[in-house]
């Protein structure tokens, strides 16, 4: 799933400090499995900052709503009738929901409430890591399921490099070494010996790097 | 003996010689003498002098400025080459722009990671991975052409390097992943600084049965200590650096005024045990600042004067 983090209070305070009316809007999916803009996060992000205006003593209208997805048009027309009624919506999707909410609602300020993160797992509750990048061209088959593109913090195709150290990653003793654990998982596999062949240099136009991308699926296209 | 290259080091090193290299830091600045002082300093005692590329990521004058400065000086350089800062067309660019300065030889490195220099918030790119750059240089070289097909008007010939650190874990895929380096197309190999003279001999060993070392030149990363404090921050600090205890105490155990010598001491006696194993084909003398040492090590192991090629 895409991974978000709450921003920081004080960047919301001063992206809706001149605001009279304001939507805070949640979405059902990812943000609400990493805790970060679901329903409840609404509620409490909404809580805190009508205390924050009522102590500075000024008027703003915080009204809650939480859609079940934002990335799709269906759900986002539910807000049609009252998105032109408020001065912005606060967005607690991921940037994907920000956008597409803001595509649809021209003359409504639409404002990001969280920081989008990555696309990761559940480790446990409360702690979510990163898995993949989304480069367009999944590497995972050579690399024992485990993915070189965003857990090597320096995208080594044919790792690991030198600063491996006892199965962490040079940056940091915290981070594991994505090398180590490809390493650790083919030979359990029994199949070392495809390690030992060099990784193709890889095709980035299906990254980023590619531009905006795009999948169209033309059987399922009415 | 047949030749690649117009390489000093790859006629050094195929007529049998144990070679001697060293390295340079670029200067933090726009100034050149630094690079000119330093090369001064050793350029007698090595054949050739690895030109480091922003080294520990932090932001210096180029390595490809300083090495053509180096070859102007009529010595020659080694330039190393990160793909952490540049992507594939930058790093073409750069090759042709080396070896049309003269620029012989190149050390393939993926680099540190950002974090741990002077832009620790900014992009790093690793287009490609310090393996599929020496396959590019070697593919620039033999075949004439650019990664994107086209012919080179005047292919680089330069010898191609390729580090390796046999200290890193996991120390199973060591000894692969050199073979790897050398599938790719590396023709010598520079190590990451041995204090665990037993460990690297471990790993040359394995390399050696698998007839590895006699693929690719092998030089043996050695550097000084200064200091016991210096060897404890290399043990605890530096990441895929082993320093064993012993060398960490031999150092303490020495009065402060005399722990600078005893780490030459050590690192000629490193370079003379190495000397006699088979698969090392030279020297990687990493002096970090301390240039002025290098002679002495370099006399110390014997390997002075440095012979002649032409
Ligand atoms: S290789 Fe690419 S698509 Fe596959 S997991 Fe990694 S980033 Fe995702
Ligand atoms: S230590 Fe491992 S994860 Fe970290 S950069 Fe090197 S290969 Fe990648």
């Amino acid at each position: 799933m895409i991974v978000a983090s709450p921003k920081p209070m004080e960047e919301i305070i001063d992206t809706v400090k001149d605001c009279k009316k304001l939507l805070i809007l949640g979405c059902n999916e990812c943000v609400t499995v990493c805790e970060a803009g679901g329903k409840k996060e609404v509620g409490v992000l909404a809580s805190a900052l009508r205390m924050y205006f009522a102590k500075q003593g000024q008027q703003i209208q915080i009204d809650e709503r939480t859609l079940e997805r934002q990335c799709d048009h269906e759900y986002l027309e539910e807000i049609r009738d009252i998105a032109d009624t408020y001065d912005a919506i606060l967005s607690l999707a991921c940037g994907v929901g920000v956008q597409f909410t803001a595509e649809k609602y021209l003359s409504t300020v639409v404002l990001p409430g969280v920081n989008t993160c990555f696309l990761g797992a559940t480790e446990e509750r409360g702690m979510w890591t990163e898995r993949c990048q989304a480069c367009g061209a999944c590497v995972l088959a050579r690399t024992g399921g485990i993915c070189p593109v965003s857990r090597c913090a320096k995208r080594v195709l044919n790792g690991p490099c030198g600063g491996s150290t006892k199965g962490k990653c040079e940056i940091s003793k915290e981070v594991d070494c994505a090398w180590q654990l490809i390493v650790d998982r083919l030979t359990a596999l029994g199949k070392m010996d495809e390690y030992e062949q060099i990784a193709p240099l890889k095709d980035w136009s299906t990254d980023r790097a590619g531009g905006p991308r795009k999948v169209v699926k033309e059987d399922v296209q009415s | 003996m047949s030749l690649n290259t117009e390489s000093k080091l790859e006629k050094i090193l195929k007529a049998g010689h144990l070679a001697v290299t060293s390295e340079c830091g670029p200067p933090r600045g726009t100034s050149l003498d630094k690079i000119e002082e330093k090369a001064n300093l050793i350029k007698d005692c090595v054949d050739a002098i690895n030109v480091t590329d922003n080294q520990t990521s932090v932001t210096r004058m180029c390595s490809l400025a300083a090495c053509i400065k180096i070859k102007l000086m009529g010595l020659e350089p080694v330039l190393q080459m990160v793909t952490r800062d540049r992507n594939r067309i930058a790093m073409q660019s750069d090759i042709l722009g080396a070896a049309g300065f003269g620029v012989n030889n190149m050390l393939c490195l993926s680099g540190d990671h950002q974090s741990f220099g002077d832009c620790a918030t900014g992009q790093n790119v690793h287009d490609l991975d310090s393996m599929q750059l020496v396959q590019t240089v070697r593919h620039m070289r033999d075949e004439g052409k650019f990664l994107g097909g086209g012919d080179i008007a005047g292919p680089p010939k330069i010898f191609v390097g390729a580090a390796a650190n046999p200290f890193a874990d996991p120390f199973e895929v060591r000894v692969p992943r050199l073979a790897k380096k050398i599938a790719a197309g590396a023709e010598f190999i520079q190590t990451q600084c041995i204090y665990n003279v037993e460990k690297f001999e471990k790993w040359l060993g394995i390399a050696r049965d698998r007839g590895l070392t006699e693929k690719v030149f092998i030089l043996a990363g050695v550097t000084p200590m200064k200091s016991a404090g210096m060897a404890r921050y290399m043990k605890n600090r530096v990441p895929g650096m082993d320093v064993p205890d012993e060398i960490v105490k031999r150092l303490s155990d020495t009065p402060k005024e005399k722990q600078a010598d005893e780490g030459i001491k050590i690192c000629i006696e490193t370079m003379q045990r190495l000397k006699e194993v088979k698969g090392v084909a030279g020297f990687h003398v990493m002096a970090i600042e301390w240039e002025e040492k290098v002679p002495e090590l370099v006399e110390g192991a014997g390997l002075y004067p440095r012979p002649e090629v032409d």
